[in-house]
């Protein structure tokens, strides 16, 4: 198939881009969206034009990297895939395709599409993790874990820290990034010992870095990779206002 | 909770608005005893103007939520704005909706056709010539009032416009407010997101019906 790729490009971050256009001639429609950066920078690279400049590493779904915003949509318009895993079959032949970086303040782009999320790194540094010595695992019915809890906690614990959910949301906000973290640990019992300081903390740093507001317009639930439910959302803004709370509810 | 937060504001705006929703309910149910004749409208507004102090405290508290709420809002706005300097090419939505991608539009033009239905109604000098009308029990002819206005059609366009912002302002932020009190899950968030267009719709389709009844002459 023939697509016709527009993309940002950006020598560095104090540098003014612009979009540059390419011809992807007679690729194949089983190659994965990377693949085709790959091979449209072979092309460039023996032109001697400068290769696009994207983050990748996993190329299976898992480590968040590959950030692009494509055709206005994070991780282009498969539901539930990150760009490494979406595939030219779901592009229709001579199309044009606009790839853009994720555009928020707080992710300055570094060069071409990639652009430096460190402030999630940030967040989490805050309050994303949990410092209680649990010791060894105890036997296991001596805590039962609510199915609840045990749910949300996995399905929030899902997050791989990819930004789209920033990229997507028309405030530039990262609340469902805080939220899932927030979630993940705040429902287990290892987690729940710091839930309040975590959940004043990562929202603290959350504004630090100049995010956006959420007015819960849920572009984030649908441009999410790993399909993170706007529930969590509802359980940090509960778990803000009363941090108290008894497992299962 | 911090309330200068952007979770702690987005509380303020969930709980001014809901209030204020509050009101767009009250008011709608007393707008309606038009349907049960003069004496029933005119007692009832004479009634609330009797409440004296209560009336009184009443719109102060109306005001300062108001208030609140304009200024969260505007300042909630403006960080959005700046969290995304540089906008996209291409912009695609897929879950939100017009309504919520305008709340600020909506609000501020709700705003300003607030100042002209109070001044048109409770100031009575944007329409003098039928704000001035006394029923034979010498109160205030509210009904009277309501009847001349809505015969006149450039005052029913800019009430049905007015009523239809507030309809599409809470077409949003009934389901976006539940979402920020947090009384959602995943089980009931798009049924309360349908729910909360329903309950805007119903309430400007209640607020409507009053001019539409007496253009059709079923109020008069
Ligand atoms: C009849 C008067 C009004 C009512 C009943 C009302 C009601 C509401 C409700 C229920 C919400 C949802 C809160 C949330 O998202 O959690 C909301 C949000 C909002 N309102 Fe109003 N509102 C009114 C007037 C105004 C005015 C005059 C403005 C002027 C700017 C305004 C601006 C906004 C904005 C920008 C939001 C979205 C805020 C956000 O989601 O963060 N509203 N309103
Ligand atoms: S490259 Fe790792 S998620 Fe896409």
């Amino acid at each position: 198939m023939n697509l016709s790729l527009v993309v940002w490009r950006q020598k560095g971050a104090q540098t003014p881009g612009r979009f540059e256009r390419y011809e992807a001639k007679d690729v194949s429609p089983d190659l994965s969206f990377l693949e085709l950066l790959d091979v449209v920078n072979e092309g460039l690279i023996t032109q001697g034009i400068e290769p696009i400049a994207f983050d990748h590493d996993c190329r299976e779904g898992i480590c968040g990297s590959c950030a692009m915003m494509i055709n206005g949509l994070a991780h282009g318009p498969q539901p539930a895939v990150a760009t490494c895993q979406l595939y030219l079959r779901h592009f229709k032949d001579g199309e044009t395709i606009t790839i853009e970086p994720w555009r928020a303040k707080p992710f300055p782009i570094l060069r071409d599409l990639v652009v430096d999320r460190s402030a999630f790194d940030r967040i989490i540094q805050a309050g994303g993790y949990v410092s209680v010595n649990t010791g060894e695992a105890p036997e296991a019915n001596s805590i039962p874990v609510p199915k609840k809890d045990a749910d949300m906690a996995m399905d929030a614990a899902a997050c791989i820290g990819c930004g789209a959910c920033v990229a997507a949301c028309p405030n530039a906000s990262a609340m469902l990034f805080v939220a899932a973290k927030v979630a993940h640990l705040g429902r287990l019992p290892q987690g729940r010992v710091e839930a309040k300081q975590r959940v004043d903390q990562m929202v603290d740093a959350m504004d630090r870095e100049g995010f956006g507001n959420c007015t819960n317009h849920y572009e984030c639930m649908d441009a999410c990779p790993k399909a993170i439910h706007v529930k969590a959302i509802a359980f940090m803004n509960r778990e803000y206002r009363f941090p108290r709370r008894k497992p299962g509810t | 909770m911090r309330l200068t937060s952007s979770l702690g504001r987005k509380y303020v705006m969930a709980l001014s608005g809901v209030l204020l929703l509050g009101f767009v309910v009250a008011h709608l149910a007393g707008n309606l005893l038009v349907f049960a004749g003069p004496e029933a409208l005119n007692a009832y507004a004479k009634k609330l103007r009797l409440l004296g102090p209560g009336l009184w405290a009443a719109r102060l508290g109306l005001l300062g939520l108001a208030a609140v709420h304009v200024v969260t809002s505007i300042q909630l706005a403006i960080e959005n704005r700046r969290a995304r300097p540089q906008p996209y090419a291409v912009v695609r939505h897929s879950a939100s909706t017009l309504a919520g991608r305008t709340m600020v539009l909506s609000g501020l033009l709700v705003l300003a056709y607030l100042v002209y239905h109070l001044a048109h109604f409770t100031w009575q000098t944007a329409h003098p010539a039928v704000a001035h009308l006394t029923d034979s029990s010498g109160r205030h002819d509210v009904y009277r009032m309501v009847v001349l206005s809505f015969q006149q059609p450039a005052i029913v366009l800019a009430y049905v416009l007015g009523v239809g912002l507030v309809g599409l302002h809470l077409s949003h932020g009934i389901g976006s407010s539940c979402q920020t009190l947090g009384v959602t899950n995943e089980r009931v968030v798009e049924a309360v997101r349908r729910a909360g267009r329903l309950i805007a719709w119903a309430l400007f389709l209640g607020y409507a019906a009053i001019p539409a009844a007496v253009l059709l002459g079923v109020v008069a």
